[in-house]
């Protein structure tokens, strides 16, 4: 059983169509890297699986479930700049902050609230920043609040925007690392990024998107340039090739 | 200048009434503004707590000319006013503060038109924009009472999403929370809350109240609780000491109180334990070499 698939998703924004006929499948324990130039629709496939954008047409399932009923098995880490790293806010709270919905209308967090929220801290490796404010922590460790803010509801598919904008390579690979063993436990791992040549090292499979599925499949099925031409729109011989190793 | 004990002595006396009324109504007022504040702090809506602020006054001046109470039509008009932003907002091909600045200004505008169809407005108009400490009716005492304890229930009980929403809408939105509604609830709950404080401070100062003790508690804590009882607490405080000066030493109330509030934040923005100048530089000189830099 595939974590989640999506089938013939047609997205308009406005006048424009942003993304025609994607198929996308991404099972439990895979680590899926969604690539593709600036404007391609990586977000908005995203956010459209998200249910934050309504499709024109075409099914989103998570776990053979239409999403509406399973909203919460979705996780989902935005781009850092979504998130309001000024507030007053420890990370213990901001990480619980994710059960929200989970919690309930007039309620106050539970004990399973807390367990869930403090094994996601342990998860990252943030327990010890738990009292930290979230205004003092740098941006490896605010990704990782975001990641286990996300990991809270325990989802069995987790949504990353662009985790690695802004941020050094150890930090990088730190959070590669997490990613990868995240997609070991069995979680599904779709993550868009514009780090072309980490994601052929360390994504156990990739996806081509530009405005459609270019091709999608493990790194090293995907070693015809002229795939990476199409997706990038760039000239044969440009250095790119290279330096992923399919020229 | 009077003693505060003459000031006691004030309160108390039954040919002075309407100033123990003015307190209960600056004291309740300016703590529910801090609280509601904060989030008007956190979520850089200042220019929102001002358009609220102006647009409450259409209300004020209808229920003036028709003699109604002013506090029941001051909260219809920031009410529709919020809502015509919070929905024409929604269109993207125009950015939110454009709309609040056509909005408020114009209800603002309206409400002058309708004053000045009221005899002897000007003493009224006065009275609205800076504030009175007389002539507050027993009747606004229940209202305020109520809806003070109204606001802070809903504050309270819906805190958790309104953090949720503030600190991320596009997770909240991604986990199914209401977002549009909640920002709604809280332009309507900064409209009663500044209703309820413009018979005291006037309509021009009331965004102080949002503002300043709000802002003030933001500089002396990281974390949000303490900061939601200290902005009341600072709004209080300000209150009190405010009506006291203005009463002693004959000067208008709305901006004694202000000023006070000011003069609280101008203190903690020099003090504040860490994000104040003292303990910048106390750490720097503990620490020479370090530079101070966002964590990036």
């Amino acid at each position: 059983m595939s974590a989640l698939t999506v089938r013939g998703l047609n997205v308009v924004l406005g006048e424009r169509p942003v993304l025609r006929e994607v198929d996308l499948t991404v099972a439990a324990g895979e680590f899926m890297g969604l690539i593709g130039p600036n404007g391609a629709g990586k977000t908005t496939l995203l956010r459209t699986v998200l249910g934050l954008v309504r499709p024109a047409s075409g099914t989103i399932r998570v776990e053979d479930e239409p999403l509406g009923r399973v909203r919460r098995r979705v996780g989902y880490v935005p781009q850092r700049h979504e998130f309001a790293w000024d507030f007053p806010i420890n990370v213990a709270d901001a990480v619980l902050s994710g059960r929200v919905r989970r919690v309930g209308w007039l309620r106050r967090p539970g004990v399973a609230d807390y367990r869930a929220a403090g094994a996601a801290l342990a998860r990252v490796g943030m327990t010890g920043l738990a009292d930290r404010p979230v205004g003092q922590l740098s941006g490896g460790q605010r990704q990782r609040v975001l990641v286990a803010r996300a990991l809270a509801l325990r989802p069995s598919v987790l949504l990353l925007d662009e985790p690695f904008t802004g941020l050094d390579v150890p930090t990088q690979e730190l959070l590669t690392d997490l990613f990868t063993e995240l997609s070991r436990e069995n979680k599904a791992v779709l993550m868009t990024t514009h780090d072309l040549t980490g994601a052929m090292h360390t994504c156990g499979s990739l996806t081509l998107v530009n405005q459609t599925v270019i091709a999608t499949g493990a790194p090293e099925e995907l070693r015809d340039a002229e795939l990476w031409r199409r997706a990038f729109g760039i000239r044969r011989g440009s250095p790119l090739l290279a330096a992923l190793g399919v020229a | 200048m009077l003693t505060p004990q003459e000031f006691v002595a004030d309160l108390f006396n039954p040919a002075l009434t309407f100033l123990p009324k003015a307190l209960f109504v600056a004291l309740l007022s300016s703590a529910v503004c801090g609280v509601i504040g904060c989030y008007v702090v956190l979520r850089g809506m200042a220019f929102i707590g001002d358009a609220v602020a102006h647009a409450v006054f259409p209300g004020l001046a209808v229920a003036f000319v028709v003699q109604g109470n002013l506090v029941l039509g001051g909260a219809v008009a920031g009410v529709l006013t919020a809502v015509a932003v919070a929905v024409f907002a929604q269109n993207r091909r125009l950015r939110e503060d454009s709309v609040i600045g056509v909005f408020f200004v114009a209800a603002f505008a309206l409400g002058i038109v309708i004053i000045s169809r009221s005899p002897g407005y000007s003493g009224s108009l006065q009275q609205f924009l800076f504030g009175s400490i007389t002539g507050i009716p027993d009747e606004d005492l229940i209202v305020v009472g109520v809806s003070t304890v109204g606001l802070l229930l809903v504050a309270f009980l819906f805190h958790k999403e309104f953090v949720a929403v503030t600190l991320d809408r596009e997770s909240a939105r991604a986990l199914g929370l209401p977002v549009f509604a909640l920002d709604l609830a809280l332009y309507i709950m900064v409209s009663i809350a500044v209703v309820i404080s413009v018979q005291t401070i006037g309509n021009i100062l009331v965004l102080a109240l949002l503002v300043t003790p709000a802002a003030t508690a933001r500089l002396l804590t990281d974390r949000l609780g303490l900061m939601m009882l200290l902005a009341p607490l600072v709004g209080g405080a300000s209150a009190l000491i405010g009506l006291y000066l203005s009463w002693s030493i004959d000067l208008p109330t709305g901006g004694t109180i202000v000023l006070v509030a000011t003069g609280f934040f101008l203190l903690s923005w020099g003090a504040a334990p860490r994000h104040g100048l003292l303990g910048r530089l106390a750490r720097r000189r503990r620490n020479p070499d370090a530079v101070e830099t966002a964590p990036g």
